[in-house]
């Protein structure tokens, strides 16, 4: 089988039915999405697929076909990181940051359709991404910076 | 009795308290052979921190012929951003730029043994210990360039540091990496090394960005989650449908047969399964589970409020931890005001099931972990297995948020007994999201009995606080038992440790029980209540969130009796200016005007509360005002607003101070406004999300935070300083907006649509 991932196709010797966070952590060795609670409850598995942020550890590969897949590792790097991750190293947005990648992509689809988001939208957006540590309002303020400098 | 002879070695165990030099408390116990140490080093020089138990300078900081300088600490991150902060303080206080400092901590073979990673003393005990370590290679690294330097360096000269380098008078620099093997940094400290003077430092007290988050934010291997060893395999648990429940019968045959299962553990109750991927392991769980057979009891207490009167009722062992009595004072008392508050059983809760990866080669075991206490967590593991303390290394990584003992020292046995059964092949073994839920322990249930009498002026005369608790540590580490939840599972079934208190001080049940208003007659008393139907240990703050939500409340509702100001009724009963100046500083920022009446708007009444508490009545003084709506027809509560204003002496990183005190208010308005552990007379219900909600980002309140730098001051722990205090002025601002006052956390929807009908 094989998946587009991050703009590279990629050949996978899995069952159809394997969750793609699985995949994604096991067989391409990517650390951005994380295991929270597979069944699509906290959003730390969040990705991108054609665009749309989506709960990894509930999509199976079968299901994909040629879709476009980003994960964190997708959007920059550390010697080239993304506005996004820059806005979050700035904003010092993380404590322990296990939710951060999930974070991080939803905040990327929301950008992707909303140029400037208000603090509501942006709450709105994130309502499905929980954070345990408190670090809310540092990753609002973080998104709003990276919106700002994606305006 | 190995694993007490090897928790010797390093001299320190937890439970009893040991005052270090500094005055700063040290919750540990002494085991004989560390007593015998101490008995020997109590005719040295008293250090400070964690040196004044760990006196080799080496094993604190080596400085490499590359100029690289290595610290070690057994202290570890737990999200709290400690490596940054201790890289910081090594960096100033040897003038090295902190790129150029690396951090070796929580490994078992490598670190010094300084206990676990909680109470918020990390700074107290490690940065302290390090920043001395710092001074005093700082002092040989110049004493080394002088003796290089020889007759062409006048005696008067004198050396300075900069950029990791020794530099003279002259304009001559030399590099630390070519001083290092001449500075003799393989020594005893024998007296206490002088760090900078404040006005010398360059880096503590200034915000510094995070070394991890950059690796967090892009994907690199930062967490357990990410370890990958060749051949590697994954593990799940079938844990038991309840707390006391036993296998009656199990039929393996039919996971066995699925695809990618290497290995089938079962021993006692206790049942575990490893195949080649992940989600090949959660298949024969699954089907593991499906077969098999237990008996289960109906062990767990009520789960209505008659929970509280059981827990009153059961055996206690009653401590008075602090008692003060003046006849005259007492004979003044005109009123007597009384009430009960009481806390539910609560989860810790965090975002990243925990996850170890363990492997056997030649009989020793390593485990990859993300404890608090990798010391205490080898010490069961080797009891566990017999082996001597050597043949087991933990090594510390990255995991999820921290808030506390929740299943990361599980964890790391689950993957060691699966590992054993897999050859030289490592486990890596994550728990579901339903493992955490049903088996991590809870933050213990409390019940807190406040009375207080009051003169005719209004001030308080008697004061007394009554806690009933069960135990809020039940850490591994323990010489007298086992705390890993499979090694009570297993065939021959290892025991529990005895329920036991963290004494005061610092306090575990009675944390920040203790006033520290100045009454003239007061009565605290602790119930420990050892029996333990539910699984509990330390979930952040101990006690303190409960104690300090009711002594702030009562405050409050002793206020209201005198016909004072909440915050007047306070300063007029608190002397210490420090504790003072944080209650007036948050009263400015949130511009606090005595009297302010409520309001009511669209069926939703605002109002605004505020309580203090100095965490354990020895690290950060906090205060802080809520602002908090209450939808009436629903009973919905809210926090749009919340302000904070915190003294912990020497600020090391402002940015991370701050972002731990917000980050404490939310967590502590979640537990207060949503979070109670659901359970029947058998099982635990939480198995999902959706059974456990926590506060989410339309609901977190907009915080604003003062800090008060005392650079002068030894630096606090400031971790948990902010729990209590919110969920007090929460409780305090949501009787000033309905005039009704709530005593049973948390503060859920139904209670207050019932209280307000």
């Amino acid at each position: 089988m094989n998946l587009d991932v991050n703009g590279q196709q990629r050949s996978i010797d899995a069952a159809p039915q394997t969750p793609l966070l699985n995949v994604l952590r096991h067989d391409l060795g990517l650390n951005g999405a994380k295991y929270g609670c597979g069944e699509g409850q906290c959003g730390t598995c969040t990705v991108l697929v054609n665009g749309a942020a989506i709960r990894s550890c509930v999509t199976p590969i079968g299901s994909l076909g040629n879709a476009r897949i980003t994960t964190l590792e997708g959007l920059g790097n550390l010697e080239r990181p993304h506005t996004l991750q820059k806005a979050f190293i700035t904003e010092q947005a993380a404590q322990c940051g296990y939710c951060i990648s999930g974070m991080i992509m939803t905040a990327s689809a929301l950008l992707a359709k909303t140029r400037n988001p208000d603090d509501a939208a942006i709450r709105a957006a994130l309502d499905g991404n929980l954070c345990r540590c408190g670090t809310h309002n540092r990753i609002v303020r973080a998104v709003q910076r990276a919106a700002k400098e994606m305006a | 009795m190995k694993a007490r002879a090897s928790l010797g070695g390093r001299g320190l165990h937890r439970r009893r308290l040991v005052q270090g030099a500094a005055g700063i408390a040290v919750s540990f116990a002494l085991t004989p052979l560390a007593a015998q140490v101490m008995a020997q080093t109590a005719t040295l020089t008293p250090l400070p921190g964690s040196m004044n138990t760990y006196r080799r300078l080496q094993g604190w900081l080596q400085v490499g012929a590359d100029g690289l300088v290595t610290i070690f600490s057994g202290k570890v991150e737990l999200g709290q951003g400690i490596a940054t902060a201790l890289i910081q303080i090594v960096a100033d206080e040897l003038d090295v730029p902190m790129d150029r400092v690396r951090l070796v901590s929580g490994d078992t073979a490598r670190s010094p043994n300084e206990g676990v990673t909680a109470g918020s003393l990390s700074i107290e005990q490690s940065g302290v210990a390090l920043r001395h370590a710092a001074a005093e290679a700082r002092a040989l690294l110049i004493a080394a360039a002088r003796e290089r330097l020889g007759n062409r360096l006048p005696a008067e000269a004198i050396l300075g540091t900069a950029d990791g380098f020794v530099t003279a008078p002259g304009g001559e620099r030399m590099a630390y990496g070519e001083l290092a093997s001449s500075a003799r940094l393989e020594r005893d400290i024998t007296t206490v090394p002088r760090p900078k003077p404040v006005a010398a430092r360059t880096l503590i007290g200034r915000p510094v960005e995070r070394i991890d988050i950059p690796g967090k934010v892009t994907g690199a291997a930062m967490y357990v989650q990410d370890i990958r060893l060749p051949g590697m395999l994954h593990g799940r648990v079938v844990r038991p449908p309840s707390p006391r429940a036993r296998l009656i019968s199990l039929d393996e045959s039919s996971a066995r047969a699925l695809p990618g299962v290497v290995s089938i553990v079962r021993d006692g109750s206790f049942i575990a399964v490893a195949a080649e991927r992940e989600e090949q392991a959660i298949a024969a769980a699954t089907a593991l589970r499906s077969s098999a057979r237990w008996d289960e009891k109906a062990t767990l207490p009520a789960a209505d409020a008659t929970l509280f009167s059981g827990m009153k009722a059961l055996r206690s062992e009653d401590t008075v931890v602090s008692r003060k009595t003046d006849g005259a004072a007492l004979a003044r008392a005109t009123r007597q005001v009384q009430a009960e508050y009481t806390r539910a059983f609560q989860i810790h809760a965090s975002i990243g099931p925990s996850c170890a990866v363990a492997q056997w080669e030649a009989g020793k075991l390593t485990v990859w972990s993300h404890v608090q206490g990798p010391f205490q967590q080898r010490a069961d593991l080797a009891m566990t297995f017999g082996l001597p303390a050597a043949d087991v290394r933990v090594i510390h990584r990255d995991g999820a948020g921290c808030y506390g003992h929740n299943g990361a020292d599980d964890v790391g046995l689950d993957a060691a007994l699966l590992a054993r059964t897999t050859g030289a092949r490592p486990v890596r073994l994550q728990w579901s999201r339903e493992d955490e839920f049903q088996w991590e322990p809870c933050g213990s249930a409390m019940v807190i009995g406040m009375r207080a009498a009051l003169d005719a002026d209004g001030q308080v005369v008697d004061w007394g606080h009554d806690v009933w608790s069960h135990t809020h540590s039940m850490r591994p580490g323990d010489p007298d038992g086992d705390n890993l939840l499979a090694s009570w599972h297993l065939a021959t079934p290892r025991r529990e440790s005895p329920a036991r208190n963290l004494p005061q001080p610092a306090g575990g049940s009675d944390r920040n029980a203790i006033p520290l208003y100045d009454f003239a007659n007061q009565t605290v008393t602790n119930h420990l209540i050892p029996e333990m139907p539910v699984r509990v240990s330390a979930l952040r703050t101990l006690g303190a969130y409960a104690n300090v939500f009711a002594l702030e409340s009562f405050m409050d509702e002793l206020a209201l009796v005198a016909g004072a100001d909440p915050v007047a009724f306070r300063l007029r009963h608190m002397k210490d200016p420090r504790a003072r100046a944080v209650i007036e500083k948050v009263v400015a920022m949130a511009g606090w005007k005595p009297g302010a009446a409520p309001t009511t708007s669209g069926g939703i009444s605002r109002g605004y509360g505020l309580a203090f508490a100095k965490y354990k009545n020895l690290a950060v003084y906090t205060a802080v005002i809520a602002q908090v709506s209450v939808e009436r027809a629903t009973g919905v509560v809210k926090v749009p607003r919340a302000w904070c204003a915190a003294d912990a002496g020497m600020i090391i990183n402002p940015d991370g101070f701050a972002n731990q005190m917000e980050g404490g208010m939310i967590q502590s308005a979640s537990w207060t406004l949503l979070e109670a552990a659901p359970y029947d007379r058998t099982r635990m219900l939480a198995r999902a999300w959706s059974d456990y909600p926590i506060l989410r980002f339309s609901d977190v309140p907009r915080i604003q935070i003062e800090l008060i730098d005392r650079p002068e001051e030894p630096p606090k722990g400031v971790g948990e300083g902010t729990q209590g205090p919110m969920a007090a002025a929460i409780g305090n601002a949501f009787a000033h907006a309905t005039g009704v006052r709530l005593r049973h956390l948390p503060l859920t929807a139904a209670r207050v649509k019932a209280a307000l009908a």
